[in-house]
């Protein structure tokens, strides 16, 4: 095995320091200039189950989960026989000497490390040892694999920040782990090289990105009830409003409330996106579900709303701290009656932040709720991004008439499609004059905003909502294409499956030679170049971390029906972040021999 | 005293009654709600509040539906059943300068709302909240609701074997800090009622007896006409005094409370009660318990805090609405963005 191309995966107990040991390792090898990334596997729970992180390296830069794990830190004895009973023939295990593991197989490369001597001197308390035996793996892996101590060091006083006491601490368990593994006899191939692919680059979790990206597009009204994996999302934006969006007096200019629940979380946003704030909150499926009959008066009183919704394993509760895209189809048509949500799909940390401020814009623009669809691999996991770039584009607020332009206009119709793309004018309460007021209701209504019940006046509105929301499809995001468009099999994704999908296109045409353009959308409703892209290829894999094959039931209806017989569908829903392997794998059945 | 003048055709900022006026009810001839919306339009009318600085927000219901038939120059948000707060909350984070009402019913309220009724009360949002309470779905045509009282009937003889739920003795110990119920009837009352919560600069919550005189005025109704004109029970003469007003009459402070409010109005509470006094939580919650033991309708302002903070106050937020920042002060320039990036290196 080359260098720099490699996964590894510590397995521990939740709550026992992992996480910071474990950041530790991934920056280090961010440091050293090599492509990386890390994955969190938790168990929805505050201490004691099972907890893997897996770290990938790669020089070539692919930055999916690798599905077969190189290097084993076996630290749970909870897990380490399944663990090592997993792993491919040749693979490495580092495990705590006392869990024996070497009599399990004999075609593994094992070395037993006993973390308990290593950290005796250290610490003298059970509980600091067992944090402290977690901060020595990390100095014991350093060694085996050639990972710059300097760069460890860097990496412990970062997460350690001024916490002078355990960073010392953390310093003298991970010096102690190397100094340990310096009596270890190399049987292994695994190794890390320097390189510069790096440069400029940050880490990132897509929360925080989308976070970033509401602040900087002029965020003011946030609120948000708890719910994993979304939390971090609003109490990093709580972090970051607070550095960064209060005046020289102190005083704030946004507001941030913690809510009852998800209904009263998203009633207070739709309340404040009329009164014309930029209006946020973000969830879950199971906060999506409460949000439903919300939604359908946003769509249908033409209120600007965003939600961003991190996806997690459903039905249900489900998994609540894995991964999964399965919330398109309940997003896209949240609520009873005929609505159609626009939904955004961030494919990175960077499309995280711009993405939050294209919602905004779309929102005010277009009047109506919009959906960010992340996930907790995108939005939890740290990845290694460019630098975020500052928006180029002016705040779009949208069709918002002010006292001056109704004593020009001597009035206005709420609902009239005046400008031809059905989109109204809009007043805000508060604007001081005699004409702005309507009466916003989410029953049937005519333009002027007054209650009707007249079918006539109901069908005629409701078709001016779908034409304004078909206008939609051409002021998304595009889809952004890869391939040179001649080859016959077309394989479509979206969200956080990007990575895996750039891995496997190449590893369908490094082993079978098979050719394929790759479409990853970016926006429901979808521009017109998705159904061209199915029109231009004989077969067309569509992947998603869902069961039933959400995006492609909404292509469904965009596709002629000769279409139709060409999607093929990629499944993968085991809450795991998607590797290219089962991708590629399953791709390459389905084409046969 | 002046002798006595025509009444004036304007109010202070030169805007008449009819500039107040909504659009023409759909209710029931008869029915509480109707009475309601008129005392609110003179509320606002006689206060000199402009109705384009005014938000109406209701719930679902026959309640819900009155904010169309009062002050069509304000505009008004008829949310979600039940709902209404979180629309309301949302709409004040956006602007606090809006004198924001919110209507709402007692099955809006006390069934599908209580959820956000309670969060409403404990944070204390500067709106007032009235609740238009008939004991029954009217919408739905008849059925009980959670504010009808224990052994009371419907016109089916249907007898409602649950407690009642007080929604003023639950505001009051949820922290609201302007709580009072007063009856649809009680023209004097409610209207008083009505002008010191507008000015009250907290979450001023009443509770009107609004009767529904197609499903809940029959013998064996507590909601009825005959019912609360037999069991009515004031706690005080009520006294609204603007801050524009200078009160003529003096006060024996043995029998009269006066609360100075947020713009300096006054409200005066003539005590009927011996002992009575609205500033003390306890005995307002015991007050109103004891009542509904005796199938009395106590009405009056039960709780008033006229000092405490209000939660758009408690947030710090700079002056005026958020919802129409310029872009130069909610978009940090691009150093900003630098510094955020080069700290995740």
């Amino acid at each position: 095995m080359d260098a720099n191309d490699f996964s590894l995966q510590v397995a521990t107990a939740n709550g026992s320091g992992s996480q910071s040991s474990n950041t530790v390792l991934l920056r280090a090898l961010f440091q050293m200039g090599i492509p990386v990334s890390g994955k969190n596997l938790f168990p929805s729970n505050i201490a004691g189950l099972p907890t893997w992180y897996t770290i990938r390296v790669s020089k070539d830069g692919y930055v999916a989960r690798k599905k077969e794990v190189d290097l084993l830190v076996a630290m749970n004895p909870e897990t380490a026989r399944e663990d090592v009973a997993s792993l491919a023939p040749g693979a490495v295990v580092v495990f705590d000497a006392p869990l024996a593991l070497q009599s399990e197989r004999g075609d593994l490369i094992y070395y037993p490390v006993a973390f308990d001597k290593i950290v005796e001197p250290i610490g003298n308390d059970a509980k600091l040892r067992k944090l402290l035996k977690n901060m020595a793996y990390v100095g014991v892996v350093a060694r085996l694999l050639g990972i710059d101590m300097a760069e460890v060091e860097r990496a412990v006083a970062r997460v350690f920040g001024k916490k002078v006491k355990a960073l010392e601490l953390n310093l003298q368990a991970a010096r102690a782990g190397h100094e340990y593994a310096k009596g270890i006899e190399k049987r292994d191939r695994l190794a890390v090289e320097r390189m510069e692919a790096n440069r400029g680059k940050i880490i990132v979790d897509g929360n925080t990105a989308a976070a970033l990206g509401a602040l900087f597009a002029g965020v003011t009204v946030v609120t948000w009830y708890p719910i994993t994996p979304s939390s971090s999302l609003v109490e990093t934006l709580i972090h970051y409003l607070q550095k960064l969006r209060r005046e020289p007096d102190g005083k704030a200019t946004y507001a941030v409330v913690q809510a009852e629940d998800e209904l009263a979380a998203v009633g207070m946003v739709l309340g404040a996106g009329w009164a014309g704030a930029r209006a946020m909150t973000s969830t879950s499926g199971p906060g999506i579900s409460l949000m439903a009959e919300f939604a359908g008066l946003g769509y249908y009183a033409e209120v600007p709303a965003v939600i961003f919704d991190v996806q997690r394993v459903g039905p249900s509760t489900g998994l609540p701290t894995r991964t999964a895209q399965g919330d398109v189809i309940s997003t896209a048509f949240l609520s009873h009656g005929d609505t159609a949500h626009p939904l955004l799909f961030p494919g990175s940390v960077e499309e995280c932040f711009a993405m939050a401020g294209d919602a905004f814009d779309l929102a005010e623009r277009f009047q109506t709720p919009v959906f960010v669809l992340s996930d907790l691999d995108l939005g939890m996991n740290n990845w290694m991004a460019e630098p975020f770039r500052y928006p180029e584009r002016p705040l779009d607020r949208g069709k918002v008439l002010g006292a001056e332009d109704l004593e020009r206009l001597g009035g206005f119709a709420r609902y009239r499609d005046s400008d031809g793309d059905g989109i109204g004018w809009r007043t805000l309460p508060g604007t001081g004059h005699p004409k702005a007021g309507y009466f916003t209701r989410g029953t049937g209504h005519d333009e002027n905003a007054l209650y009707s019940e007249k079918g006539d006046v109901f069908e005629s509105n409701l078709a001016r909502i779908h034409r304004k929301i078909g206008g939609m499809r051409a002021a998304l995001p595009a889809p952004e294409v890869q391939g040179d468009g001649k080859a016959r099999v077309g394989i479509i994704a979206y969200g956080s499956s990007d990575p895996a999908l750039r891995e496997s296109r190449d590893q369908l045409r490094r082993e079978r030679g098979l050719a394929t353009d790759y479409l990853r959308v970016r926006g429901w409703p979808f521009a017109r170049a998705v159904a061209d892209f199915v029109a231009a290829h004989d077969r067309v894999y569509v992947v998603e971390q869902n069961r039933d094959g959400q995006l492609a039931a909404l292509l469904k209806l965009d596709l002629e029906p000769s279409l139709l017989t060409r999607l093929r569908a990629v499944a993968h829903i085991t809450g795991l972040p998607l590797d290219a392997r089962s991708v590629t794998d399953e791709i390459l059945a389905q084409e046969g021999p | 005293m002046a002798a006595p003048v025509a009444a004036p055709k304007t109010n202070r900022i030169g805007l008449a009654l009819v500039d107040y006026k909504g659009g023409k009810t759909t209710l029931c001839a008869g029915c509480g709600h109707n009475a309601i919306s008129e005392r609110i339009l003179e509320a606002y009318f006689d206060l000199g509040v402009s109705p384009d600085r005014v938000a109406k927000f209701s719930g679902i219901g026959c309640s819900s539906k009155s904010p169309a038939y009062f002050m069509s120059r304000s505009h008004s948000f008829n949310a979600l059943h039940g709902r209404m707060p979180s629309v309301a909350t949302g709409a004040l984070l956006a602007n606090k300068e809006l004198r924001a009402i919110g209507v709402s019913g007692d099955g809006d309220t006390a069934s599908i709302g209580v959820g956000q009724f309670v969060h409403l009360m404990r944070r204390n949002l500067p709106m007032v909240y009235v609740i238009e309470n008939n004991g029954v779905y009217g919408l739905t045509k008849g059925q009980f609701s959670a504010t009808a009282d224990p052994g009371s009937t419907l016109k089916t003889g249907a007898v409602n074997e649950l407690p009642a739920v007080d929604t003023c003795a639950l505001a009051v110990q949820l922290g609201a800090t302007f709580v009072g119920r007063s009856f649809s009837g009680d023209k004097k009352q409610l209207s008083a009622m009505l002008r010191a919560a507008i000015v009250h600069r907290g979450i001023a919550l009443i509770d009107v007896i609004s009767p529904c005189v197609t499903f809940n005025d029959h013998e064996g109704s507590t909601k009825s006409y005959s019912y609360l004109k037999e069991h009515d029970e004031p706690l005080q003469d009520l006294l609204f005094v603007p801050a524009y007003e200078d009160i003529t009459v003096e006060y024996d402070p043995g029998s009269t409370i006066d609360v100075t409010l947020h713009d300096g109005s006054r409200l005066r509470l003539k005590k009927l009660e011996e002992g009575y006094d609205p500033r003390d939580r306890a005995t307002a919650v015991a007050r109103l318990l004891k009542a509904a033991e005796e199938g009395a309708v106590l009405t009056g302002v039960f709780y008033l805090d006229a000092k405490a903070q209000d939660f758009l106050s408690a947030l710090g937020t700079v002056d005026g609405p958020l919802a129409t920042l310029p872009e130069s002060r909610v978009r940090p320039p691009p150093s900003a963005l630098e510094a955020v990036v080069d700290s995740l290196r």
